[in-house]
């Protein structure tokens, strides 16, 4: 390639993890739609046996939603974001293409089998580590490939300087690496006991409190670096390309990331809070937790920021809307996660339906609506074509946004109720509540919390034609559109 | 210094994975030994216990259960004795749980008996009017697999010295006994026997009397052994 000329920016990659994102979306809020309304109106759970029942389907939705959507978003975005911010084509490299394209055959099967084991009720348990091992060898066989395709790309890259994203991307696929590997140590029973029984049982490493500090070393900061960092490096990326307006402070951006790094990992420890594992790892977990504010509001204040002096932006840009909503509900959960880290919060918050509340405010919120608006902006570019409707886009923006507001609600209510109800003693000393008092008394925010998630569904459907519609029949771009607010240019 | 680092891919990698590293290292693997260490009285579960635990696994209980009582006393009055890490020395996962849907179990055995559990899977509103728990009817029907159970007992017994045909207390007696296949998988069927003899479930009934363990079965060993 001549130097100056145009680089062709190859997207099939990109577009194939586009669909698998819209896909396991839909299987995975769908699911967490039925499992909502099966908590409000239990006889739904035995409509199909023993494939239907509330605990077969919860992993799956949690599965569903982390590792098929998300993960999926976050591919997609990377074989966006990567060829652009590095300025190299995937088409100059087959080795690079052929792995890319492996990478994403050997995902979807993964996740297509993962589906079929949890359905079958094979699980070792351990959240968001649910699947069995020959499935967890699949996962690292792609998790590899990515690391190749993220380290290709930067060696063959033509921009010196990897761009701030690039950073976020590189950390998440180190760190994933490292706790997947640690969690995952299971060993086979099939083999060690000579042939006995099923091939794909095993058994964990760990026993009882030490199972437990890695499994949420591991669950904890899988929600870092799947739905944390990886969902800044998109904003990092989009935000400034869709408002045309620069990131606001490189200083800060430098400080949250390192920050985020090494705070991060430590606050795996207060899902241990008055559990069996030592006092002083709960306190460092609670300490930590509360210190793990400061990166977290430095990069959405980097990224509020950054539309400062283009506030008008969010009148005329939906896109605008969906990223500055996605860094308020990013402070609003990462206010409310170290609240629930103190002590005396989570000794009320512990085992409470307030934990899916803040768990949802900050994927519904923030990774959702981040994922969203990234493949918004990416559809354009990658299709050649014009967004198909921006009023549904709107219309989807505001039905969503009550329907988070509607779950997070009911389930504070909810889990302080029920947090409150358990330890509630009488003038005698007994306890007042008996378990099941707590549990009925849940039925209307059960109810909302359904409401809630169905709306946030429809939009997602929503979401789903408009993409679909933008993909076949949107108006024909001649060329790449560009946005520059007044101020950056 | 970062705008060294930042056109230095390697090193760059090299630097985030020290940064994470840290606190795997300073608070995950320090207590690992003692962690481990069983308290005075813990037992490894049985093979026909380890099947019930690997059906709770199954159908994830997990997921609406914890078997963590902490130590308020709200909660020790209202499950008993507050957990203790050595009580989990044999538990392999961990099966603490995150969130309480329903009540604690860890302490289950003390409190509820093989006919209310066998009532409460079959149909939860029966004992519990007001629940929202899931009918387990397929537990009644499905076969537990004690040959995995087996396979896992040996396993645990053999790379982690999980102390099956041992004395433990210096009584002069076995206290869990594991022996070869054969031996092992005669002595859960003979367990899940008198299990079945204090259910009312006919068919239950008849699939043990004919040497095979529904799953129920195995799964009310499980719960009556979590004391």
């Amino acid at each position: 390639m001549q130097n100056g000329a145009r680089i062709e920016y190859d997207y099939s990659v990109a577009k194939a993890f586009t669909f698998a994102t819209i896909l396991f979306g839909i299987i995975g809020m769908t699911i967490g739609v039925i499992l909502a309304f099966q908590l409000a109106f239990p006889s739904l759970n035995n409509l199909a046996g023993e494939y239907g029942t509330f605990s077969r389907l919860r992993p799956l939705h949690t599965n569903g939603v982390a590792f098929g959507f998300t993960l999926s978003g976050i591919f997609a975005t990377w074989y966006y974001v990567g060829q652009r911010v590095l300025k190299v084509s995937l088409k100059e490299s087959p080795f690079l293409m052929t792995i890319a394209k492996l990478h994403f055959v050997l995902y979807f099967v993964t996740i297509l089998l993962a589906v079929v084991t949890l359905f079958m009720g094979l699980t070792t348990s351990k959240e968001y580590a649910e699947l069995e091992w020959p499935l967890d060898i699949l996962v690292v066989l792609w998790w590899v490939l990515w690391g190749v395709s993220i380290f290709g790309l930067i060696g063959i890259r033509r921009e010196r300087t990897l761009y701030i994203s690039v950073w976020y991307y590189i950390a998440s696929f180190i760190a994933i690496a490292m706790l997947y590997l640690f969690n995952n140590m299971e060993v086979p029973t099939y083999f060690v006991s000579g042939g006995i029984g099923s091939w794909i049982h095993s058994v964990s490493m760990y026993s009882g409190t030490n199972d437990a500090l890695v499994q949420w070393w591991y669950g904890h900061n899988a929600v870092a670096f799947v739905f944390t960092v990886p969902i800044i490096a998109m904003i990092y990326y989009f935000l400034p390309k869709e408002s045309g307006q620069n990131v606001y402070s490189y200083k800060l951006s430098i400080l949250a990331f390192w920050g985020l790094l090494f705070v991060y990992l430590w606050a795996g420890g207060h899902h241990l809070i008055y559990s069996t594992v030592p006092d002083w790892m709960q306190t460092m977990g609670s300490v930590m937790s509360v210190v793990l504010i400061l990166p977290s509001w430095g990069s959405a204040i980097n990224m509020l920021l950054t539309m400062k002096g283009e506030w008008q932006q969010l009148q005329t840009n939906t896109l605008i809307k969906f990223m500055v909503l996605a860094s308020t509900f990013y402070m609003l959960s990462t206010i409310e996660g170290p609240i629930q880290s103190i002590k005396s919060v989570n000794a009320i918050a512990h085992f409470t339906d307030w934990i899916p509340g803040h768990v949802h405010d900050g994927v519904l919120g923030w990774v959702v609506f981040m994922v969203m608006a990234a493949l918004y902006h990416m559809a354009p570019r990658m299709y050649g074509r014009e967004i198909y409707s921006k009023s549904l886009m709107d219309t989807q923006f505001w039905l969503q946004t009550t329907g988070i507001v509607l779950y997070f609600t009911s389930m504070w209510i909810a889990g302080i109720t029920q947090g409150m109800m358990w330890r509630a003693y009488d003038e005698y000393g007994s306890l007042v509540y008996s378990f099941i008092d707590t549990v009925t008394v849940l039925h209307p925010y059960y109810t909302i919390r359904a409401v809630g998630g169905l709306l946030y569904l429809i939009g997602f459907f929503m979401f789903a034609y408009n993409m679909y519609k933008t993909a076949t029949s949107g108006r024909i771009l001649d060329k790449e559109p560009v946005n520059a607010s007044p101020v950056a240019a | 210094m970062f705008h060294w680092l930042e056109q230095r891919p390697f090193f760059f990698a090299v630097f985030v994975f020290i940064f994470v590293s840290f606190a795997g290292i300073i608070e995950v693997i320090p207590d690992f030994a003692k962690q481990s260490r069983p308290t005075v009285g813990t037992k490894p579960y049985t093979v026909l216990e380890l099947a019930g635990r690997n059906v709770y696994i199954k159908d994830s209980c997990n997921a609406c259960h914890s078997q963590l009582i902490r130590p308020f006393k709200a909660e020790t009055d209202r499950y008993g004795m507050y957990s203790l890490s050595g009580e989990y020395a044999y538990d392999r996962p961990f099966l603490w749980g995150s969130k309480r849907t329903g009540p604690d179990l860890h302490r289950v055995g003390n409190y509820r008996s093989t006919d209310w559990h066998e009532n409460h899977m079959l149909e939860p509103s029966s004992v519990v009017p007001g629940s929202i728990m899931p009918a387990y009817p397929h537990m009644f029907n499905n076969i537990a697999d004690l040959d995995s159970a087996y396979a896992e007992a040996l396993t645990v017994k053999k790379v982690f010295n999980t102390p099956y045909d041992e004395d433990l207390n210096g009584d002069g007696q076995i206290d869990v006994k594991l022996g070869d296949y054969d031996s092992a998988i005669a002595a859960a069927k003979k367990e899940a026997e008198a299990i079945a003899a204090d259910m009312k479930n006919q068919k239950v009934k008849d699939a043990v009397a004919n040497g095979q363990v529904p799953e129920i079965v195995a799964l009310i060993a499980y719960l009556n052994s979590l004391k």
